[in-house]
């Protein structure tokens, strides 16, 4: 059974249709991104699978629970289930260690503490106060108190927005270790380098549906669209298109008798096929 | 599989960690605790009178603090701070966790409570010490301020969790709350004496808990000669109680239906 099973949801809000019949299945253990625009209904999706938001049509079933559900089977549904949201700047006033100790009295089968904070890499900080923290502490700690009650899937909102680039590298390491215990992950994100290194399965969605999912590699006939290769052929740069970039630089090479002047063979990014999916909308 | 942890014991856990940043916010505390004594010092200095015989305004005064002591602290305090932790994302935070709204309500009532004990214990030994008040000597005066503590607690904080709808923004909030409390403490007689107040006033007050809670407060720290002095010609002790539990329903009804953990 899927962890993540979606049929024909759609929300309005008012004569804007935010979500115009969005299918999503996902399987457990994957690592699943949700990429799109602002506006494009990802947000709203998202927060409707976390059960924030209620919708307008379709069926949901997340581990077996209607996000919608309430009372008792609510808080079993969300003691299997992590959320690392944007941006929250609460509880300010309480040291890291206070807060992830609290947030594990939650649950009922709660990761261990320490081990937590040693995969977020805040053992040094523990006793800081949360106000005194950096931003990329600060998302760390989101992400421990995502993670602290051992979900079996985890939502992740954005996570490495405003971070240096050696933070998110971190933070792309801290999410493979969570692949490595078989949790899956919803992951939404502006950051198609983030997506390509952390996501099995990548969905696009513009204008309210999904254009279409499929790994990063091969999104948007990524895999088997033509390759670019450029050289300079005296004082001039020329390029080709190719489905063979192999023969063509063979070819060339005979031609200039071994070295290529400028040789590249360019295919194109997850950014360039995502740019061209969703029209050339980017913010 | 162990089992999810109960919605009291959660509740007890939350007003520990309730106290616990409360008590890190040290202008806020110094000043929620002292307010009430401070403005006992400047009211019991400038009103040296006696109000009725035997009956200090300092001793009047002491029955109005504790009772819009109970406002502020509950009702005052979560109607504003309950939206600004909603614009940080906090109460979003919470509801995506297996902890059920219950247990926060809870723990914000046993930060009210605590906060409400220390406000009354300094209260009554700054009231003691330098304004002549007198405690009352009866073990039914005590039993009643018991249960006026405990429900008017209960009710502040149930009304107070259920007006922090209406402040759209943490921002906003305390330009929203602080008036209306501030008016109904003149309306209730906290700060005069209630029955040389307009009729009108009086009659407006009267729909609200903060009128029946000094009243209540009065029937512990003054001597019964004078409810015959309260526009009812009594303490009428029994609608006090009926009334505040009104309001209580109503405000745990509201809490409990329209909590708004988010922003939109």
């Amino acid at each position: 059974m899927n962890v993540i099973e979606v049929k024909g949801l759609k929300k309005r809000y008012g004569q804007v249709h935010a979500v115009r019949g969005v299918d999503l299945s996902i399987p457990a253990g994957e690592i699943f991104a949700l990429l799109g625009p602002n506006g494009a209904g990802k947000t709203t999706t998202v927060e409707i699978l976390e059960g924030f938001r209620s919708r307008d049509a379709g069926e949901i079933s997340i581990l077996g629970f209607d996000p919608q559900t309430t009372g008792h089977a609510a808080r079993q549904w969300r003691n299997r289930i992590g959320i690392v949201l944007q941006s929250a700047a609460d509880a300010g006033d309480l040291t890291v260690i206070e807060t992830v100790k609290h947030f594990s009295g939650y649950y009922s089968n709660p990761r261990d503490v320490d081990e937590v904070m040693a995969a977020v890499g805040l053992e040094e900080k523990s006793g800081a106060l949360i106000r005194n923290l950096s931003g990329g502490q600060r998302r760390r700690l989101d992400v421990a108190l995502g993670i602290i009650g051992s979900p079996e899937l985890l939502f992740l909102d954005e996570p490495t927005t405003g971070f240096d680039p050696e933070a998110r590298r971190a933070f792309w390491a801290l999410i493979e270790k969570l692949r490595g215990t078989g949790t899956t992950i919803l992951l939404t994100t502006h950051y198609l380098d983030e997506a390509e290194a952390l996501a099995d399965r990548v969905a696009v969605i513009n204008s309210g549906l999904i254009i279409e999912v499929s790994t990063p590699a091969e999104l948007g006939g990524r895999a088997t669209s033509q390759a670019v290769v450029s050289w300079r052929d005296g004082s001039q740069v020329k390029t080709e298109a190719t489905d063979n970039p192999t023969a063509v630089v063979a070819r060339l090479s005979t031609h200039f008798g071994g070295e290529i002047p400028e040789l590249a063979v360019i295919r194109p990014s997850l950014e360039d096929i995502y740019l061209k999916m969703i029209g050339g909308v980017h913010e | 599989m162990n089992k999810i942890p109960s919605a009291l014991n959660l509740g007890i856990r939350r007003g520990g960690l309730e106290i616990r940043q409360f008590a890190r916010q040290r202008e806020s505390v110094v000043f929620t605790l002292l307010f009430p004594v401070i403005l006992l010092a400047i009211f019991g200095s400038v009103f040296k009178d006696t109000i009725a015989p035997g009956v200090t305004f300092s001793q009047y005064f002491v029955a109005g603090m504790i009772a819009s002591g109970l406002v502020n602290t509950g009702f005052q305090s979560l109607a504003i701070t309950i939206p600004m932790e909603r614009d940080v994302g906090g109460l979003k935070r919470l509801r995506g966790t297996p902890m059920p709204a219950s247990s926060y309500f809870i723990g914000k009532a046993i930060l009210i409570a605590v906060s409400m004990i220390i406000q009354i214990a300094l209260l009554f030994g700054f009231g003691l010490l330098f304004f002549g008040v007198e405690m009352p000597t009866e073990a039914s005066k005590w039993l009643t301020f018991t249960w006026l503590v405990l429900l008017g607690s209960a009710c502040s904080t149930a009304l107070g969790i259920a007006f922090s709808i209406v402040p759209k923004s943490g921002r906003g909030a305390s330009a929203v709350v602080s008036p209306i409390v501030i008016i109904l403490q003149f309306f209730s007689g906290v700060f005069f004496v209630f029955t040389q107040l307009p009729t009108w006033m009086q009659q407006l007050a009267a729909i609200f808990p903060l009128k029946w809670l000094t009243q209540g407060m009065r029937s512990v720290f003054l001597p019964d000669s004078f409810a015959a002095q309260e526009v009812a010609k009594s303490w009428e002790t029994g609608r006090t109680f009926l009334i505040l539990v009104i309001w209580l329903v109503i405000g745990t009804f509201f809490s409990v239906r329209k909590f708004k953990w988010d922003r939109d």
